[in-house]
């Protein structure tokens, strides 16, 4: 692990909702922004925003997992009033209307200022997912062990 | 009294948060220590961010005002 210090900022992504993950980069981006040392930890749900958006798994639940899953984070609805999809539509409509930064942006930004993502290992294994399934720019995938390590050196830690 | 010389010039008009600060973190790291940037938003919420922000950067907040329609401030880069 490369963290050193006690600023920094952990933020554990365990949701795959639009909303949560949006506020997620949000604070991360806020915090890097001033200037702490910020990592995320993507498990779960939380996944998805971080997947390339491919279909994925191999055994029969885990490609019915894939199907369902698939998209990435252009495709991932709001935690409530998600209508099927419909809602996702929604709300991008609204975001842009008011002039919020689309997710993927938002994803862009936080890495370009050197947020660290780290995906978590367990989880990509029960949901047979790969780490070729999952964007360029995450780091290695990791475990509760590395992820506590880096909230020892952070002055907040989040989970959302 | 120390002179306020403008470094850099921002338009963060229409920009919600929290890009206003992500341009506002970058924009401090292209001057030199002790130079001024000036920037004009008009989201409200730079108001407590501004402020907030250069306290955890470490930044000096030197003034924000309301001017037409939006806010004007400026920050100095302290490190």
């Amino acid at each position: 692990m490369s963290v050193e210090g006690n600023n920094g900022t952990t933020i554990i992504v365990m949701s795959g909702d639009m909303d949560k993950v949006m506020a997620a980069f949000n604070i991360a981006i806020g915090a890097a922004a001033g200037g702490k040392e910020t990592n995320m930890f993507f498990t779960f749900w939380g996944i998805k925003a971080i997947q390339k958006g491919n279909y994925t798994g191999k055994s029969l639940f885990g490609r019915m997992m894939g199907i369902l899953n698939r998209g990435g984070i252009d495709r991932i609805g709001p935690s409530q009033f998600n209508f099927w999809g419909l809602g996702r539509w929604m709300f991008k409509q609204m975001m842009k209307a008011h002039n919020i930064t689309p997710l993927a942006e938002l994803r862009k930004t936080a890495i370009d200022l050197g947020v660290k993502l780290w995906p978590c290992e367990m989880s990509m294994n029960v949901m047979e997912i790969k780490a070729e399934d999952l964007i360029p720019e995450v780091q290695q995938t990791c475990g509760v062990a590395a992820m506590l390590e880096m909230s020892d050196h952070s002055k907040q830690t989040l989970f959302i | 009294m120390v002179e306020l010389v403008v470094a850099q010039k921002l338009d963060l008009k229409g920009l919600v948060c929290p890009i206003p600060i992500v341009k506002v973190s970058q924009a401090v790291k292209q001057v030199q220590v002790g130079d001024v940037i000036e920037a004009y938003a008009t989201d409200p919420g730079v108001l407590a961010d501004i402020p907030a922000w250069c306290k955890t950067s470490g930044n000096e907040m030197v003034s924000m005002e309301r001017v037409d329609k939006g806010f004007r401030f400026l920050v100095r880069r302290l490190k």
